[in-house]
């Protein structure tokens, strides 16, 4: 039974329909290929209990006609979503032992709709990373290698877990999140499909915070119709999340296999770096003839203000994460540490529990909001973000569709090879990083791989709550460039 | 602008994450290096441009202030780390 990990959740569903097999089979194919794959350290807690008891249930559902979209696909779940009774750590020290009594709305939107969970998947502690590195349990490896190599690789991050899981076929689909790239990053680093939404497409309540105005989650997938298929179960309005949208959540699939005839895909020329590899320049020019060759007229645009975005993002994102993460005090839940007064139970349970990289970013942050330092920084940092939203917006009312660009700047490096510098690890999110400060949407899709034989992505970005069209031109990218999965070596 | 070893010490406190002197050094390159990297942002023209408050514009909806949960102590206070009938205990705050 072990060809059933390789189905898309379309074909699985399918295959549940013509009763070729039952969602217990299907969740138990899976659960024995995350046990045979616990090297990757792709899962930070495997729920084979409840999994089980949720695929039951979904096969009684579809005995009774009754099964919902995603009755029966076994998914894994980014440890930054909250989860009834089961362990939620956003990767850190200082969340412990955290149980939530509570449920995240999008994780209860995937049960609505018949979706069984296998377990918690691995990330940068508080989503703060570009490799997953930063995880209190550990890095995750990458399934991809280079050709006759051994190194282990990065799967990107943060949303490391999802995207190794995914590409190793431990799920047919995750939950991700994206605050800066964390879910494009990963999924051109593996070979899979990862789209962020517009801000306030899916609810944030119920996911560990991060940068509140740039964090938004989504699927992590095989194929462009897999991802559409989750969009639609995690996307809408949430009365607990004010700042989600009250707008009708379309039938993603339906855009998939979509004429892109006629539509003007932007190629933005600030994103041709000095010194960007020949491959991803070559992977890029595919991909626009690729749209081109189905109908789409490509046309250069221009977003000046596009190298100003990583620096302005270094400013909003930790000032955002200090005040989030000021919660972590040691009182109310998690690690708790030197409790000879309350100052010193603060200052060592947050020195404790934090990792380097989200002290690094909270002290950065603190200091960016403090006294005398606001104006200069966290002021100067919100109106270059009104003007990189402001060139999306002119390049859009010229009638530009979407913009193609490269998802990533490279494609996955070894473990441990990046990081002395911390900017150096920042630059990752070059490409991704423009969209989260303009709130756009996102996608990245797998289109080629390197002369190592690794895998390379590319993005579009659209109009504001315009999924559609890049579920619709990525999957034209895909068509042309085909589906990728990795040599099993694990 | 760059900060200095007292400034790494100050931002530490205020952030309530406790420093060794050790730390310094190391703290103090690493937060010059991203400082320096945000430098940059100085050379935008931002005369007359509005801050970014909300990303998508929208208007923010209303809810009748009403109580809507409660009862629920036990589980509350069930992830922390010290209570005692229903209360978070932390070390002696007024003397």
């Amino acid at each position: 039974m072990t060809d059933l990990t390789s189905l898309t959740i379309a074909e699985a569903r399918a295959g549940l329909a013509s009763k070729s097999f039952t969602a217990s089979e299907l969740t138990d194919a899976h659960l024995a290929a995350i046990e045979a794959a616990r090297v990757l350290n792709a899962y930070v807690l495997e729920t084979p209990d409840r999994a089980r008891e949720m695929a039951r249930a979904a096969d009684e559902k579809i005995a009774k006609g009754e099964g919902g979209p995603l009755a029966g696909i076994p998914l894994g779940i980014k440890d930054l979503f909250a989860t009834r009774d089961i362990r939620t750590t956003a990767c850190s020290k200082i969340l412990g032992n955290f149980i939530p009594p509570y449920e995240s709305t999008v994780t209860t939107q995937l049960w609505r709709d018949g979706a069984v969970l296998l377990g918690k998947l691995n990330n940068d502690e508080f989503a703060m990373g570009s490799s997953n590195e930063t995880s209190c349990f550990g890095p995750v490896t990458n399934p991809w290698r280079r050709d006759g190599s051994n190194t282990t690789l990065v799967p990107g991050g943060s949303s490391g877990g999802s995207a190794s899981a995914v590409a190793a076929q431990l799920c047919m689909g995750a939950t991700a999140t994206d605050t800066g790239g964390s879910i494009r990053q990963p999924a051109a680093f593996t070979a899979t499909v990862g789209i962020k939404p517009t801000y306030g497409r899916c609810s944030r309540w119920g996911i560990v915070a991060f940068a509140s105005s740039l964090d938004q989650a989504g699927p992590i997938a095989r194929s462009v119709r897999d991802a559409a298929i989750l969009m639609r179960s995690m996307a809408g309005h949430d009365p607990k999340d004010t700042t989600s949208v009250d707008i009708a959540v379309p039938d993603y699939e339906a855009s998939i296999g979509k004429s892109v005839k006629g539509m003007k895909i932007g190629i933005p020329k600030e994103y041709r770096l000095d010194g960007m590899p020949a491959e991803i320049e070559k992977l890029w020019s595919e991909g626009a003839d690729w749209l081109k060759a189905a109908g789409a007229e490509l046309v250069e645009v221009s977003l000046p203000h596009t190298k100003y975005a990583l620096p302005a993002y270094y400013i909003v994102a930790p000032a955002e994460a200090s005040s989030n993460l000021a919660r972590y005090d040691g009182v109310r839940y998690g690690l708790r540490e030197g409790a000879k007064n309350i100052i010193e139970m603060y200052e060592d349970t947050r020195a404790e529990g934090f990792g380097a990289e989200v002290r690094r970013r909270v002290l950065i942050g603190t200091y960016v909001l403090s006294a005398g330092y606001y104006d200069a920084y966290y002021l100067r940092a919100q109106k270059v973000r009104t003007l990189i939203k402001k060139d999306f917006e002119d390049c859009f009312a010229k009638g530009v569709n979407a913009i193609l660009t490269p998802a990533t700047p490279s494609a996955a490096f070894g473990i441990g090879e990046k990081g002395a510098d911390p900017v150096e690890m920042y630059l990752n999110d070059i490409f991704t990083v423009t969209v989260n400060m303009a709130g756009l949407p996102g996608i990245a899709v797998p289109a080629g791989k390197d002369s190592q034989g690794l895998p390379l992505g590319l993005q579009l970005i659209g109009r504001a709550f315009d999924e559609e069209t890049l579920f619709s031109l990525g999957d034209v990218i895909e068509q042309a460039a085909g589906r990728f999965t990795p040599a099993k070596w694990w | 602008m760059s900060v200095d070893a007292t400034t790494v010490r100050r931002i530490a406190h205020l952030a309530r994450i406790a420093v060794s002197d050790a730390e310094v050094p190391h703290l103090q390159g690493e937060l010059n290096a991203i400082l320096a990297f945000v430098e940059q942002l100085s050379e935008v023209n931002v005369e007359g441009v509005e801050p970014m408050t909300s990303v998508m514009p929208m208007e923010m909806k209303k809810r009748p202030d009403v109580v809507n949960d409660g009862e629920i102590a036990e589980i509350v206070v069930r992830n922390a780390p010290d209570t005692a009938e229903h209360f978070f205990v932390v070390p002696k705050v007024i003397e």
